[in-house]
């Protein structure tokens, strides 16, 4: 790693710990890397869509004409049409002429309608409902090989029973009462265990977020202290230790300050 | 005319692009290329509205010097630094101004800023819900009853799959898990996924038809 | 005011600072943990072990830097599998800042495979991978289901060229690829509904066979595609990660991180227990003070 990565890497790190001092309270370095990052973010954004949506899919196709004649003269002068219908939408913001807008979203919204019905219903429903009924209850292996079988006859039975019951709590609207009651029950039950395993899941995925940024934190931290590496220079761990120094700044003013408050 | 011509629009084109997933005839796939085609165009000059939005907002709390007016500022620094990087890069050795080819895209400043600016501080910004889980799962997070507590069960058992340190229970514990998400799991999503579905089909149909306008706005 | 009074009005963020001295201290500690490898992460490794050298997959990186934690080890095990059995990748990136999560694994991914290296027992030499010869980077395009939809017609309706603005047709492994039917599968590492679009417009319409590596968040959801063939595989989270690298025997930043998942967890577990002696323990005292 040379100089300049380095300090790149240690940017990244005082953003890290700025971002991460919004938990002890809002400061003005998470604000800096907040607003930072929304600004950053957006211009990336223009970025990406200009070279890799409007330069291929429509300057480039309009390329071959000339541009005093508003590329009329291209092989491909229709592309005008859906630029035009594009521009229209822009018209949203104004007021008196915002109803322009509505032919391009008219456009978008009826392809995008039309597309999701046949292709929802077939993979969201259709198939969903198949693998709940087509699958044939395996009584031949109905308590399974082993302990809790995926495989086995009654998992398969609570997974048919389950998806019904778990419809009949949340998508039919009769009343919950008597059999129904009973069947919306267990379905529940049953949606309970699934959010339970979702929230498990969902540890799992903040905490490995966390545990990201701790590796990238040692993996910053390992580079200042490397000598092995043939770019290592003694400012490497001088630039580490001011900022951790800086951070221990912030940390004691911040107790003395408690601990005036307390007094 | 203002409503009738974009509801017809949205007539037309929806039932076109139904009918045309039964029909795999030549001219319908031609129109339907034709349609997808355009339709990415449409779509970019929609986003870029966000970006103008941004910049507006921006500006104004600059100019009314309200409180934090400051922050604006770096959030407008970052968005026309990164457009400046993203327009300028070597071609032949030479550093230049590229608004037509990507040379951008390969500008150093223009991957630092991403790598070193984006990634830790999008990163650690969803990093943070780490402690605010620990924080839920210590505050709210209780056995209530019945049901709170099968919840409960079911998200211990999920957590432990993975835990090396228990032994012939943590076997017992991940065969559990495995069985809990590949069956009464499987059951509570399905019946979601099967809810989402017919949802979406019947908000989807709504619109076509025309009932459901909240997209054209007021007027 | 009783200790579980007192416990009940903790300030969180001694529950917060708990939680990151668990977490720095099982980092710094070097130690190992098994990695149990499940069926669903099983069948994605086998798939693409038994492909034939030049068979192209192409794997949609469709994350932010939100979801990098679990999807980037994801990414690079399974990209660099792919690169040392000698197969293609085509790589697109729907999500907005998905491109420059892609180019990252490329430039990373590149350097690694330089190397000679060890997997499973069989030596791979080092070798460089070439940009439209071994890969392809098309690039980002807005709204992904229209995207998805489009390459299934040609991926020359979408991307006209790829990320650096050459031309499809320019590029050598480009050639006499037309759409999904030239792909032997589909992996989509994604964090978002865009994982909803590849199964609906993209494995639903065009029938190529699709893997998912998803998010811890949306883990348990698509299961059921798991159930109905929609899908063959699915590696959700730092552990479905985990279970790649150990399958692939190229461990990295995911088995890494989940020695220290399972210390995370045992905290978690122990806030949620005491939470709720302290709630059962004080609900009695209001009952019998009720009384």
């Amino acid at each position: 790693m040379d100089f300049g990565t380095f300090l790149w890497t240690t940017f990244g790190a005082f953003l890290t710990l700025a971002t991460f001092s919004f938990l002890y309270k809002d400061n003005p370095f998470y604000k800096i890397a907040e607003h930072l990052v929304v600004g950053v973010s957006a211009g990336y954004f223009v970025i990406i869509l200009w070279h890799n949506a409007l330069v291929p899919l429509l300057f480039q196709r309009l390329s071959d004409g000339d541009w005093y004649i508003l590329w009329l003269n291209s092989s491909k002068p229709w592309y005008w049409i859906p630029t035009i219908l594009g521009a229209m939408m822009w018209t949203r913001f104004s007021r008196n002429y915002a109803w322009v807008s509505r032919w391009p979203i008219g456009l978008y919204i009826g392809i995008v309608a039309g597309l999701a019905i046949p292709l929802e219903m077939a993979n969201r429903v259709n198939k969903q409902l198949y693998a709940t009924m087509a699958g044939v209850i395996n009584w031949g292996n109905f308590w399974g090989q082993d302990f809790l079988d995926i495989t086995s006859g009654y998992s398969q039975v609570i997974i048919f029973a389950g998806a019904i019951a778990g419809l009949f709590y949340f998508f039919f609207s009769k009343a919950h009462t008597g059999v129904f009651g009973g069947v919306a029950k267990f379905g529940i039950w049953i949606l309970m265990i699934g959010f339970g395993a979702s929230f498990g899941y969902t540890v799992m995925g903040r905490i490995s977020l966390f545990i990201n940024r701790i590796q990238e934190l040692g993996l910053w931290g390992e580079a200042a202290f490397d000598a092995s590496n043939p770019n290592h220079s003694g400012w490497f761990p001088a630039v580490f230790w001011l900022l951790i120094m800086g951070i221990a700044a912030y940390i004691a003013v911040e107790l003395v300050r408690f601990a005036r408050q307390k007094a | 005319m203002r409503r009738q011509i974009p509801l017809a629009l949205v007539f037309i084109f929806g039932v076109f692009m139904i009918f045309q997933y039964f029909v795999p005839h030549e001219s319908s796939e031609w129109i339907y290329e034709f349609l997808l085609d355009w339709i990415y165009i449409i779509g970019i000059f929609a986003l870029a509205l966000g970006i103008w939005s941004l910049i507006r907002v921006s500006v104004a709390k600059i100019k009314a010097r309200k409180a934090d007016w400051e922050y604006p500022v770096i959030t407008l620094a970052g968005l026309f630094l990164m457009i400046l990087f993203g327009f300028t890069g070597y071609r032949d050795g030479s550093l230049g101004f590229h608004f037509m080819t990507a040379e951008g895209l390969s500008n150093p400043m223009f991957r630092n800023f991403f790598d070193y600016i984006m990634i830790p501080i999008q990163s650690t910004m969803f990093a943070l819900l780490a402690f605010f889980i620990a924080s839920a799962a210590y505050r709210a997070f209780r056995a209530r009853n019945i049901l709170a507590s099968l919840l409960l069960v079911a998200a211990l058992v999920v957590m432990l799959r993975f835990n090396p340190y228990l032994g012939p229970v943590g076997t017992i514990i991940a065969d559990t898990a495995s069985w809990l998400l590949n069956v009464p799991n499987l059951a509570a999503k399905r019946a979601i996924i099967i809810g989402i579905g017919l949802g979406m089909v019947a908000t989807a149909l709504k619109i076509i038809l025309g009932i459901e306008r909240g997209y054209m706005g007021k007027g | 005011m009783n200790i579980f009074d007192r416990m009940m009005s903790l300030d969180r963020r001694w529950v917060f600072l708990f939680l990151a001295v668990v977490c720095v201290i099982t980092y710094i500690v070097d130690f190992q943990i098994p990695i149990r490898v499940e069926s669903e992460v099983r069948t994605i490794h086998e798939f693409i072990d038994t492909l034939k050298p030049d068979e192209i997959v192409f794997i949609a990186i469709d994350y932010d830097p939100n979801a990098l934690a679990e999807l980037h080890p994801m990414c690079y095990a399974v990209m660099e599998h792919c690169f040392r059995k000698d197969l293609k990748v085509i790589i697109t990136a729907l999500s907005q800042n998905g491109p420059g999560m892609a180019e990252q694994a490329i430039l990373d991914i590149s350097d690694s495979l330089k190397l000679d290296r060890e997997y499973n027992g069989i030596l791979y030499e080092g070798r460089e991978i070439r940009k439209g010869v071994d890969y392809a980077f098309l690039g980002y395009k807005p709204y992904f289901a229209l995207v998805i939809l489009g390459i299934g017609q040609n991926f020359r309706l979408p991307f006209p060229t790829d990320y650096y603005g050459t031309p499809l047709d320019s590029i050598p492994m480009m050639q006499g690829v037309q759409n999904y039917d030239q792909v032997a599968c589909v992996v989509d590492l994604s964090a978002g509904n865009i994982t909803d679009a590849w199964i609906a417009y993209g494995q639903g319409r065009f029938y190529f066979p699709l893997a998912l590596g998803l998010t811890g968040v949306m883990g348990a959801d698509y299961y059921p595609y798991l159930n109905s063939g929609q899908v063959f595989g699915l590696m959700a989270g730092l552990y479905g990660a985990a279970q790649y690298e150990e399958l692939a025997d190229n461990p990295g930043l995911a088995k890494d991180g989940m020695r220290i998942q399972v210390y995370a967890h045992l905290v978690i577990i122990f806030f949620i227990l005491i939470g709720n002696v302290g709630y059962f323990v004080s609900r009695r005292e209001k009952k019998r003070q009720g009384r």
